[in-house]
């Protein structure tokens, strides 16, 4: 004997996350457009084989497996996990990233709605402590690149048929601005030598890197114009990044990276916009969700800087979405009539 | 121009006004039965003071206000008494309560009524009066008015509040009446107003009921009434009395509490109307406007004799081909009524027909994302994702942390909701359950205090016979001083020994002031205290805020 309304807003879950890939799409065009056919390949195969997992898990799980299926959260772990990775990467890696996204982070805690941690995150968590080698092979932008892979050899690439004629992997792979000044810095260099002999480094980030960034924000304030996110965990992510950065800047310019650099990195806008503001594993308080993003900004930076590994976002993300039940306890908003503090 | 606040949060659904609100409201009919249940309002059922068989005339008290929280019910029109029992009423759980039943003869022959003048009249007889003509809110919560008109015990009132609000999609009995009889609202006001010693009497009316806004104001200065009428932004549940009270005076009612804390009584339209039909005419409360919409022909409002069955005014606004069921009230917050054939009674507001059409069912339920927009469109400020967690893993205890008796289920956040879930259905789940337990507890500690007074008595007889025992035996003791001394000390010894006993028993029972009080006097106690128990129980039943 349901009483709740009798009348619905036209909402749902597909519709949500139709909406969040729909923002993700300039981002994509751009990616493509800068770093060739590799991504759309993997967004596609990342796709099917989410869909194929999700509805395994469904079937095993005895769920209904339409309504879940159509729902477009498989699709959107996809894509994040797939833009996440280096655009090349093989497709056994995607596997095995969306193995664990969407049948451990997803599934095996109970599904759509009840996964504590972000499933694409802890995808690319497992494949970047499994497979270093694989992950840091990122395509070299076409800017630079001295090989323009097409949509048949960068097919060849992925599946395992191995590169063009007379193409040497270091003609269309290189390491990501990131890892290039994390190399560098290792090998007693200063950030200002690192900047005058690589060819990575674009205005802001990287060539063709910041462009997919300046896309991803495009997208994301769309997401929230849209009212699908709300603006607390972009701007106090980017904030935490920003700060923390620029106060590692301000005290040695020369060995730690600018705050505008660490935010013109595409992985810190489409975490900021795509990735923290996850609702599931994010935390729901106004308060909660700055305490949130300012800390997994503050992280990012830290694990890029200090850190064993290329990049944090993934890391940070995970070890706050950790946090989110704590956050959300202590951070409960007055309720309308509650005396002040 | 009265300057305006915002209440958090709120809706705007597709109106569906227009479909009612341009016919005039057609004149009660009479249909050839009436079942007219005796709880029609919050509190203590009224009791029938008639027999079967009885002739009753139109405005007949036919069972009486049963205690403070309780109304008087009338007969809605004249006839015979053809059953006093359990009878479909329109509830949500479908369960049958006692009812009246009335076989009308036609005649609709009224009992000698007329006014009081109120002027005059003491506060309290008037609220008495009040309560005998049956009135309570119209608004939808049906809370007895002859309470919300008593100032006393609580802060004074500085403002009274007449509701025109109306934010329930579909529904226009209250635009009409404001519209038709507004100088009667007006004046059920005024005595309102009267009664509650407000300075300040305001009326809010949202902004897509022009004519009614106009009508309002040409009354008003008619009648020379210092009333603020302001037109408010149509927003969903701008009626609620926290929500009006905030558009209108900017105070925020206190969380658990009630507009009244901060010195604002809010009424229905409708109510003030019903007031002004009873105390300037004498005429109890036997009908309402009731709007008939949705899939009918003619969509209209009725004025509808109390305990017309609701599938006969269905039938009266046409009804259609296809008709799925009923809603009493509106989309937001009403409910499907599972008996088409429930009476219709004073918190009947609308009489809503559906069709898979206009109403198809509520698609699947999905899994909670935590999206948090129900959380933008909550006006009480709550947290519903967490509230359905706590109310769907039974812990009640968090959930009431999480101000869950804040939740006034307008329905906000199961209308916005992308998983469809119907939210509103788990916060009155969670609810109930909580005021079944209170209750459970309630009683087992009236059993438990019971038992131990039971454990103490037997303890103080035990004492009162040893001690007893011990004075007999000292006057035997001085009656036959023959006894050896040896002989004596034991048996003092034994005497000091039960003395003790009984002395440090008594030590471990807590103390009562009932203590020495003479045994019929202490069941008495009992008793009242019992009473008093029940009493508590009664007025913490829910009060929801008037709506519309």
């Amino acid at each position: 004997m349901a009483t709740s309304t009798h009348v619905l807003q036209k909402n749902s879950v597909s519709r949500v996350m139709l909406l969040v890939l729909a923002c993700l799409i300039p981002g994509i065009l751009t990616y493509a457009w800068q770093f060739g056919w590799g991504i759309v390949i993997n967004l596609v195969w990342a796709s099917i084989l989410a869909l194929s997992l999700e509805a395994l898990a469904l079937r095993l799980r005895n769920f209904p497996i339409k309504p879940f299926l159509s729902d477009g959260s498989a699709i959107v772990t996809a894509w994040l996990l797939a833009l996440s990775l280096p655009p090349l990467a093989p497709w056994w890696l995607t596997l095995v990233g969306m193995i664990f996204a969407i049948g451990v982070a997803k599934h095996l805690y109970g599904g759509l709605g009840q996964n504590i941690f972000n499933p694409a995150m802890v995808g690319f968590a497992v494949l970047i402590i499994s497979f270093p080698a694989q992950m840091t092979q990122w395509s070299a932008p076409l800017a630079i690149a001295g090989h323009h892979l097409g949509f048949v050899e960068s097919l060849a690439v992925i599946f395992g048929g191995g590169l063009p004629d007379g193409v040497a992997l270091d003609a269309i792979v290189s390491a990501t601005p990131l890892d290039t000044v994390r190399t560098g810095l290792m090998q007693q260099h200063t950030l200002g030598e690192i900047h005058s002999y690589s060819h990575i480094f674009g205005s802001l980030g990287g060539v063709g890197n910041e462009w997919v960034a300046a896309a991803y924000l495009a997208g994301g304030l769309t997401l929230w114009a849209l009212r699908i996110i709300s603006w607390h965990v972009p701007v106090a992510f980017l904030l935490g990044i920003w700060l923390t950065a620029g106060f590692l800047h301000w005290g040695d310019a020369g060995r730690y990276a600018a705050p505008w650099f660490q935010i013109a990195a595409p992985s810190a806008m489409l975490g900021a916009f795509f990735i923290a503001t996850d609702p599931v594993s994010g935390s729901t308080t106004p308060i909660g969700r700055l305490i949130f993003g300012l800390a997994a900004g503050f992280l990012t930076v830290i694990i890029r800087v200090f850190g064993g590994y290329p990049d944090g976002v993934a890391f940070s993300i995970l070890l706050m979405n950790l946090c989110v039940p704590l956050i959300d306890a202590y951070t409960q908003p007055r309720v309308f009539g509650e005396p002040r503090k | 121009m009265r300057e305006l606040h915002r209440f958090p949060g709120g809706v705007h659904p597709s109106e569906h006004k227009a479909e009612s609100s341009s016919r005039p409201i057609h004149e009660a009919f009479i249909p050839r039965k009436l079942v007219v249940p005796v709880r029609q309002h919050i509190g203590q059922p009224a009791k029938p003071v008639v027999e079967l068989g009885d002739r009753v005339l139109k405005g007949q008290m036919i069972a009486e206000a049963d205690g403070y929280v309780s109304t008087a019910i009338h007969a809605p029109s004249s006839g015979i008494i053809s059953e006093i029992g359990l009878a479909k009423v329109p509830h949500p759980s479908g369960l049958p309560d006692l009812c009246i039943s009335i076989e009308t003869d036609g005649k609709d022959e009224w009992i000698a009524h007329e006014g009081v003048d109120w002027r005059i009249m003491e506060a309290a007889a008037l609220r008495g009066y009040v309560r005998d003509m049956g009135l309570a809110g119209l608004g939808g919560a049906v809370f007895p008015s002859s309470i919300k008109l008593d100032p006393a015990g609580g802060p004074a009132i500085h403002t009274l509040i007449l509701n025109g609000g109306e934010c329930e999609p579909w529904i226009t009995c209250d635009d009409r009446l404001m519209q038709e009889r507004a100088e009667e609202i007006l004046e059920g006001a005024r005595i309102m107003q009267h009664l509650l010693g407000a300075q300040t009497l305001l009326a809010g009316i949202e902004d897509n009921k022009q004519e009614a806004i106009a009508a309002m104001r040409t009354a008003a200065e008619k009648l020379g009434l210092d009333i603020d009428i302001t037109s408010m932004p149509t927003l969903y549940p701008g009626g609620g009395g926290k929500q009006i009270t905030k558009t209108l005076t900017g105070l925020d009612t206190p969380s658990g509490g009630r507009t009244t804390d901060v010195g604002v009584q809010v009424f229905n339209v409708g109510t003030a109307y019903a007031l002004a039909r009873a105390i300037l005419h004498g005429e109890p409360l036997i009908s309402r406007i009731v709007t008939v919409t949705g899939h009918v022909l003619r969509p209209q409002n009725f004025e509808v004799l109390i305990g017309t069955q609701m599938s006969e005014l269905v039938m009266h606004a046409g009804d259609r081909e296809a008709m799925t069921g009923i809603i009493m009230g509106g989309p937001m917050m009403g409910f499907d009524v599972p008996n088409l054939d429930a009476p219709v009674v004073k918190s009947t507001n609308c009489v809503l027909a559906k069709s898979e059409e206009t109403f198809p069912p509520r698609p699947r339920e999905m899994p909670c994302i935590r999206c948090t927009q129900c959380v933008s469109v909550c006006p009480a400020v709550l947290q519903p994702q967490e509230l359905y967690w706590f109310a769907r893993a039974r812990n009640f205890g968090k959930a009431q942390e999480y101000h869950l008796f804040d939740c006034i289920e307008c329905g906000c956040c199961s209308y916005v909701c992308p998983s469809h879930i119907p939210l509103v259905d788990y916060y009155r789940f969670a609810k109930s359950e909580i005021w079944a337990r209170e209750k459970e507890k309630r009683s087992s500690d009236i059993a438990r205090e019971r038992h131990e007074f039971h454990l103490f008595r037997i303890e103080r007889e035990k004492k009162e016979k040893a001690a007893r025992l011990a004075a007999k035996a000292q006057t035997k003791k001085t009656e036959a001083p023959t006894l050896a001394p040896e002989e004596q000390d034991a048996k003092k010894k034994l005497i000091a020994e039960a003395l003790a006993r009984a002395q440090a028993k008594k030590a471990s029972i807590t103390p009562k002031n009932t203590d020495g009080l003479p045994e019929e006097k202490k069941t008495e106690i009992a008793e009242i205290e019992a009473r008093r128990a029940k009493i508590r129980e009664v007025a913490k039943q829910p009060v929801e805020p008037e709506k519309h």
